[in-house]
């Protein structure tokens, strides 16, 4: 074990903040528990548990946030329990620059949208059922082992599955279990996948069996480059289905329409990151090779979905349907950029993971609230909303406009990096997919237009403004999107080492290969010249160490 | 210098902040004065740079403010780039948009949502300086989306009515097509050059790939397309008329859509180092499209349709400029034309104002009678954009065509249809003046058309003796023009007003500037300063000026005069004389229509369009999700299969153990017994 050993030593000079992690994540869960043992008739109380718990969550990120090291491409605030001594499963957290913005928006998004919403029945399992999804989601973007992050994975579904069953509209017996099992069956590709993988890896002490990610994705003597093309697979159907990518994504509507609203929100805000963030660590960082082999599938299937998902979006009759088909279509920027596999669009890539997540989150949330005004999304019933409610439609055409990518709103940024990115990898796929931007504000506008514009029809003049609660809820999502457009460079700054790493890591199993980056031409000054000729290594330190243990 | 710099687009950003906080606190007007200040201060910051920059070397000064996105070997900051050119657009965006400003809290009086407008006002004007000081192209995108978003807010303004909120969403959508051109070259331009600083781009384009420099080329112009409104992306400049008559001379006529050009000079070491057919198809396209929309304008009854189809033509003759090469030219027309356009516009509003909203000319007549100091500024813009000397147009429109003549080749046939076009300016100019100011007191005899109903058929619906006295007054009464949208709803006793000093404040100054404006460049030597002022701009465009004789630029400013003149006197003969018949054979359904280009768009928009689109929904419906549902029922029907075995009687279990010990029983002996 004495690399092992090294390993988390390696890590512990970077800070002290060791307990962080951990501590975030187990509050979700006290929590839960604290709910649990509470009284059912006492609904506030039970709620001023969630909103403690779920404010801490986002406080902690915030200081995980601010107390990181900036520069640092690896592993931080790491910390590793023994689980299965014999298989070498580790209870290990840890994160990178990118996981740490995931973690950020969870705790974040997750806050807000228990402020933004409230259940109309049976407060005690909902709230348990909300900080449970919260957890898993937690656990998963900070896990360093395999097989604890696909336990958090798979425990995600079964809160998701109780909140639409339990809570939601219409047909959500249907969505629910629709959802639940599309995603379960095929995260079952993703266990054999990880079996197969940390069997054959050799990649453990003494060349044994282990789960740790940053040995299996350094270590991994056993595996063929056939093998590794089909366990990449394996991995990439399940995070397929959970992104969603096309073909693969009509459970997402139905899950998204019928779901409450704090349901949606974590849905689009959080859940689909699991499965680009799966594409990314899991995927791209255990598999390189195979991650170059299967970019121009993954590329063509992402750009499709842009273009396809904009379309199908614009003939929708249900407002959340739209929004619903517009994370298709926004999640297919996000596999685009990383599939670019450079430094810019796995960025961009990871930037749209972010925005994505304000912006749709902040749009569930309205949608959640029209709602509760008016028990309906279907867009003929509305008409001329923002001559009763300006402050709603004020708010909402931010939001849109930051979901259509108007820059100097949050979500240009990541699109633009994405496609700029894939341009310099695959030129045309990136011309089509920016054809996406056109057919984006069509389906948004003409929606806008519907239910906004145009005279108050009779059953819409009493609609409701925004109370000052909701206000509140919605404010800092907005100042969020406006600050992230004009200044992202706070995000950026964090996550650029931890992608060179990845890009070092793709580039140093692959032969010959190497990223795309610009020509450049003689004369022209570029003053971007910052840290190139570093020595990006692996992704983080525990993999190196570990190395150097053998 | 780099404090004053950034305060020029800050201020009219602390003006937004400050309305969008207290607006409804502030109210009318104070709202409106507050907007107007900060413009106006933002002007006199920008004189103060101007003054500043003659020191600078070579007169252009850059600076950048902070990192903007950094990411991998890509990054942009923000940052302004002052040069000639771009403290030009400056002063005349802050000076006109100052005048609108003041303009607007007169016409915008009583309107509930006063505040707002001049919100989104401040937040335009900052918007479009963010477009022109931008040192790179991401920030001149920023500004080019931004001043896009403000111009579909400000043309839904008033969205009660659906044909205003249509007019705004199609304004974005068919400018995101542009966009899209614009994202396409930004891609290429960091592929090539490894950077979109302007600086850097256009410092030596010679040395990189010519096929490069020709698609960032082509791509950007698509993007100017758009947003300059030309052949084939014009169809939503006319329909973005429905917004309120300020945002129509500010966003519609002076500033905004002027960007596309803009963006062309500014990227004229590039055209230079494109292939060479390229600045031919940009000169194509603008001749074209000058001499289309002013065919539409001749035949128009809405007073501001007709203002927006100039608008269109005016922006094609910069297209033309830009394209013979005459960059200098481009902006000076565009300078001029922000001058007499915006007075134009803000003179048909003054017009709309004092005739209770009605913008139908056939209701029109008489006018000067009652509103004079409207009346005669209205003249000025006129023989100005008719190109009469020595007003503004004429210097800068036959800059233009005398460049295009002495480009040669192409050259003169493009010279011949600007020449062409200009005749028709000045006649459906002069047709504008005599339908409005002139004539009879038209809207005491013609009907009034009810919500959404046309002209011709309130025509159609009258007595027949009112009929024919309207007839006798109106001879065109009975065209049906698509879209034709009724505003006004006067009757045969009102009394048009003259308009309240906010309004004719603006219009005086703009008068004068749009008589004398032209003397900022004259086509002699020693007193053409705006050319000499921009020239350091252009130096790199590969575009070098041939000698011209004095006498080849005297003649072609007598015939451009002459041409004119004619136009004039054309228009003068048939509208200020009673003349029916000529007047319906000059304006043909087709024409009134134009041309039928725009109906047969949104016929493909709301029919294959759409029914491809649905195509695609029951594709999802039914074979994506189908299958996935499939899967589901077939898993279903197997275990039904299955399920049958599973009958819970212990006697078939019982039965199925004996038979199967007594087939392994029979297999095991088999095997025994044979071997």
């Amino acid at each position: 074990m004495s690399g092992l050993l090294l390993a988390s030593e390696g890590i512990e000079h970077a800070s002290d903040n060791s307990a962080i992690l951990p501590i975030i994540l187990a509050l979700p869960l006290v929590g839960a528990v604290l709910i649990l043992f509470t009284a059912k008739a006492r609904p506030d109380l039970i709620r001023t548990i969630a909103l403690t718990s779920t404010a801490g969550v986002a406080a902690g990120a915030g200081y995980a946030l601010y107390v990181f090291e900036t520069e640092d491409p690896g592993v931080q605030f790491y910390v590793s329990r023994n689980w299965v001594q014999a298989l070498d499963i580790k209870f290990a957290l840890g994160v990178t620059g990118i996981s740490l913005m995931l973690v950020m928006l969870t705790g974040a998004l997750c806050f807000l949208a228990v402020c933004g919403s409230k259940p109309d029945h049976d407060e005690k399992p909902y709230y348990v059922w909300l900080l449970v999804l919260e957890f898993a989601c937690l656990g998963a973007f900070m896990a360093r082992d395999v097989f604890l992050f696909f336990v958090m994975f798979e425990l995600s579904i079964v809160p998701l599955y109780m909140l639409i069953g339990g809570w939601g509209h219409g047909r959500r017996v249907y969505a629910a279990n629709k959802f639940f099992l599309y995603t379960l069956l095929a995260s079952v590709l993703m266990l054999v996948a990880m079996v197969v993988l940390a069997v054959n890896a050799h990649a453990g002490l003494n060349g044994g069996i282990t789960f740790d990610l940053d040995l299996l994705a350094n270590n991994a003597t056993g595996i063929s480059t056939a093998l590794g093309r089909w366990l990449f697979l394996g991995f990439a159907i399940a995070f397929a289905v959970k992104t969603p990518l096309f073909p693969f994504h009509t459970w997402l509507p139905d899950a998204h329409t019928e779901a409450p609203t704090a349901g949606s929100v974590d849905l689009a805000a959080v859940v689909l990151k699991l499965g680009t963030f799966g594409l990314l660590q899991y995927c791209v960082y255990l598999f390189p090779e195979a991650a170059t082999f299967w970019a121009p599938t993954l590329l063509t299937l992402s750009v499709i979905g842009i273009v396809y998902g904009a379309a199908v979006a614009a003939m929708q009759k249900n407002f959340k349907r739209i929004v619903a088909y517009s994370s298709v279509s926004h999640m297919g920027f996000a596999v685009l950029g990383l599939f670019a596999l450079n430094t810019i669009g796995i960025e961009g890539s990871v930037l749209v993971m972010v925005n994505h997540g304000i912006a749709t989150g902040a749009l569930f949330l309205l949608l959640g609230w029209l709602y509760k005004r008016r028990h309906t999304y279907e867009i003929s019933e509305l008409s001329g909303l923002q001559k009763v409610a300006p402050w709603f439609a004020g708010a909402f055409t931010v939001v849109m406009l930051a979901s259509i990518g108007v820059p100097g709103l949050n979500g240009f940024v990541g699109e633009f990096l994405s496609l700029l990115g894939t341009f310099l990898a695959a030129r045309w796929w990136a011309v089509v997919a920016a054809t996406g931007v056109i057919i984006a504000a069509l389906y948004l506008l003409w929606a806008y237009q519907r239910v906004f514009h145009g005279p108050v029809t009779e059953a819409n003049k009493g609609f409701p403004e925004l109370s000052w609660g909701e206000r509140a809820c919605i404010v800092p999502l907005i100042a969020l999107i406006v600050f992230l457009g004009v200044y992202p460079t706070p995000l950026l700054e964090r996550i650029q080492p931890s992608v060179k790493a990845l890009v070092a890591h793709v580039e140093q199993h692959n032969d010959g290969w190497h990223e795309d980056v610009p020509e450049r031409q003689p004369g022209t000054e570029i003053a971007t010249e910052h840290d190139e000729g570093g020595t990006p290594a692996g992704q983080s330190g525990a993999g190196e160490h570990g190395a150097e243990g053998e | 210098m780099a404090l004053s710099v950034a305060l020029i687009p800050l201020l009219p950003l602390t003006g937004f902040v400050i309305l969008l906080l207290f607006g409804k606190q502030l109210g009318e007007p104070w709202a409106g004065w507050l907007a107007t200040a900060m413009v106006a201060a933002s002007f006199l910051v920008a004189c103060g740079v101007f003054i500043g920059l003659l020191d600078q070397h070579e007169n252009v000064f850059v600076h950048d403010y902070f990192e903007w996105i950094p990411a991998g070997s890509f990054r942009v900051d923000v940052g302004a780039l002052v040069d000639p050119m771009s403290i030009s657009m400056v002063l005349f965006i802050t000076g006109i948009g100052s005048l609108i400003h003041l303009y607007a809290i007169g016409y915008m009086h009583g309107d509930p949502k006063f505040p707002k407008f001049f919100l989104y006002l401040n937040l335009f004007v900052f918007s479009m300086l963010i477009l022109v000081l931008g040192n790179n192209l991401l920030l001149t995108f920023l500004g080019w989306e931004g001043v896009g978003t403000c111009s579909y807010f400000l043309i839904s303004f008033w969205f009660d009515d659906p044909a205003n909120a249509s007019a705004g969403k199609k304004a974005f959508i068919t400018n995101r097509v542009g966009d899209w051109g614009f994202m396409v070259a930004m891609f290429v331009a960091f592929f090539t050059f490894g950077t979109l600083n302007y600086e850097a781009i256009l410092a030596d384009p010679s040395g990189v790939s010519q096929t490069a420099v020709t698609v960032i080329v082509l791509m950007l112009f698509v993007g100017a397309v758009g947003k300059s409104a030309q052949i084939p992306l014009y169809i939503w400049l006319p329909d973005a008329m429905a917004g309120p008559t300020p945002v129509s001379a500010l966003i519609h006529a002076a500033t905004m859509v002027t960007a596309g050009v803009y963006l062309m000079c500014r990227i004229n070491p590039l055209i230079g180092a494109a292939d060479s057919w390229v600045p031919w198809v940009i000169a194509w396209v603008g001749a074209i499209t000058a001499l289309v929309a002013a065919s539409i304008a001749c035949s128009q009854m809405d007073i501001k349709k007709v203002l927006a189809f100039s608008t269109v033509s005016q922006l094609g003759y910069m297209f033309l400029a830009v394209g013979v090469g005459a960059y200098w030219v481009a902006i000076f027309h565009m300078v001029t034309h922000a001058f007499f356009k915006a007075l134009l516009f803000l003179d048909s509003g003054s017009v709309i104002h004092g005739m209770h909203d009605e913008q139908d000319m056939r209701r029109m007549g008489a006018l000067k009678r009652f509103m004079p100091i409207t009346a005669i500024t209205m003249m000025v813009g006129w023989l100005a954009i008719a190109g009469i000397p020595p007003l503004s147009g004429f210097w800068s429109k036959d800059e233009i065509l005398g460049k295009a003549f002495e480009a040669g080749g192409q050259g003169y046939a493009l010279y011949a249809i600007g020449t062409v076009a200009a005749l028709m300016t000045a006649y459906y100019m002069t047709r504008l003046i005599f339908r409005t100011f002139y004539g009879g007191e038209n809207w005491r005899v013609t009907p009034v058309p009810e919500h959404g109903q046309t002209m011709a058929a309130a025509f159609a619906a009258m007595e027949p003796e009112a009929r024919d006295a309207a007839r006798d007054a109106v001879p065109d009464l009975d065209l049906a023009f698509t879209p034709e949208p009724a505003h006004g709803h006067i009757d045969a006793e009102y009394e048009p007003h003259e308009s309240v000093w906010q309004m004719t404040v603006p219009l005086i100054v703009l008068s004068v500037l749009a008589i004398t404006g032209g003397f900022l460049s004259l086509p002699f030597e020693g007193l053409n300063f705006f050319e000499k002022w921009l020239e350091p701009v252009f130096e790199r465009s590969g575009v070098h000026e041939g000698e011209h004789s004095m006498a080849l630029v005297v003649i072609l400013l007598v015939v451009g005069a002459a041409v004119a003149v004619a136009g004039v006197l054309f228009g003068y003969s048939v509208w200020g004389k009673k003349n029916p018949s000529t007047q319906r054979a000059l304006e043909p359904a087709a024409a009134g229509n134009g041309w039928y280009y725009d109906i047969v768009i949104t016929r493909f928009m709301g029919g294959p369009g759409e029914l491809l689109f649905n195509a695609l929904a029951w594709f999802d419906r039914t074979i994506i999700d189908g299958a996935v549902n499939g899967v589901g029922v077939g898993l279903v029907a197997a275990s039904q299969v299955m399920r049958r075995g599973q009958t819970g009687y212990v006697r078939r279990y019982a039965l199925g153990i004996g038979f199967g010990t007594l087939v392994l029983l029979g297999f095991v002996l088999s095997k025994v017994l044979v071997s």
